[in-house]
C-alpha cells in the first residue's frame, strides 16, 4: 500500500509540473492565477499522502486543512485584486 | 476496505490527469476554466474520500474515527470552496474585459452594455 501512495504521489507531482507550465507561459494574466490554484489542489492531496507514508497522518490532516483554506482565500484575493487591476 | 481505497484514489488521479490535460490543451481562458473547475474539484473530493475510507482499514478506534472525519471535511470543504474561487476568478477576468474566445472574432455579447445601462 506504502508503494501505491508513493506512485500516486509521482503522479502527483506530474500533473503539477504540468500544470506549472501555464502558470509560467500562461498567455493571459488569469491562466497564472489558476494555474497557482490548480497546483494547491494537487499539494492539498500530496500533503495527506505523505502523511500517510510518515505514518503521522493526525499532524498531516491539520496541515492539508489549514492549507486549503489557504488556497481558497488566497484564490479570492488574487479575484478581487486583479477585478480592478484590469491587467490583460 | 483497503479495495475501495485503491478505486477512489486512482479515480481522483484520472480526473486531475483530465483537468491538467484540458487546463493545457484548450485555447481560451474560459474553456480552460471548464477543466479545471470540475476536473479540479471532483479529484480532490474523490481522493480525500479514498484516504478516509483507507485511514478506517487500521481499525474503528476514536483517533481514526477523528482523522477520517478531518478528511471528509477538508473534501467537503474543497467541495463547496473551489467552485466558489473559479466563480470571482471568472467574474474578475470579464470585469477586465477579457472577452471570451470565438471563431470569427466577434465578441460573443457587446459588454458593457450600451443601451440600458442596468447593472
Amino acid at each position: 500500500m506504502e508503494s501505491f501512495f508513493l506512485a500516486i504521489g509521482l503522479i502527483l507531482g506530474l500533473l503539477i509540473l504540468l500544470s506549472l507550465y501555464r502558470g509560467v507561459f500562461g498567455p493571459t494574466l488569469f491562466d497564472r492565477i489558476i494555474g497557482v490554484g490548480f497546483v494547491g489542489s494537487k499539494t492539498l492531496v500530496l500533503l495527506v499522502l505523505m502523511g500517510f507514508m510518515y505514518g503521522r497522518i493526525d499532524m498531516f490532516v491539520d496541515i492539508s486543512l489549514a492549507y486549503s483554506i489557504l488556497i481558497f482565500i488566497g484564490t479570492l484575493v488574487f479575484a478581487k485584486y486583479f477585478k480592478s487591476k484590469g491587467a490583460m | 476496505m483497503s479495495i475501495a481505497a485503491i478505486l477512489l484514489l486512482s479515480a481522483g488521479t484520472f480526473f486531475f490527469a483530465t483537468g491538467v490535460i484540458g487546463f493545457l490543451r484548450f485555447p481560451d481562458f474560459y474553456s480552460r476554466m471548464h477543466a479545471t473547475g470540475k476536473g479540479d474539484t471532483l479529484g480532490a473530493v474523490l481522493m480525500l474520500a479514498g484516504l478516509a475510507l483507507y485511514n478506517l482499514d487500521g481499525g474503528f478506534s476514536l483517533g481514526n474515527l477523528l482523522v477520517s472525519m478531518k478528511l471528509l471535511f477538508i473534501g467537503v470543504f474543497w467541495f463547496l470552496a473551489n467552485p466558489t474561487a473559479t466563480h470571482a476568478i471568472l467574474r474578475a477576468a470579464f470585469d477586465s474585459g477579457l472577452m471570451p474566445w470565438t471563431k470569427d472574432g466577434k465578441p460573443v455579447i457587446e459588454w458593457p452594455p450600451k443601451s440600458q445601462e442596468d447593472t
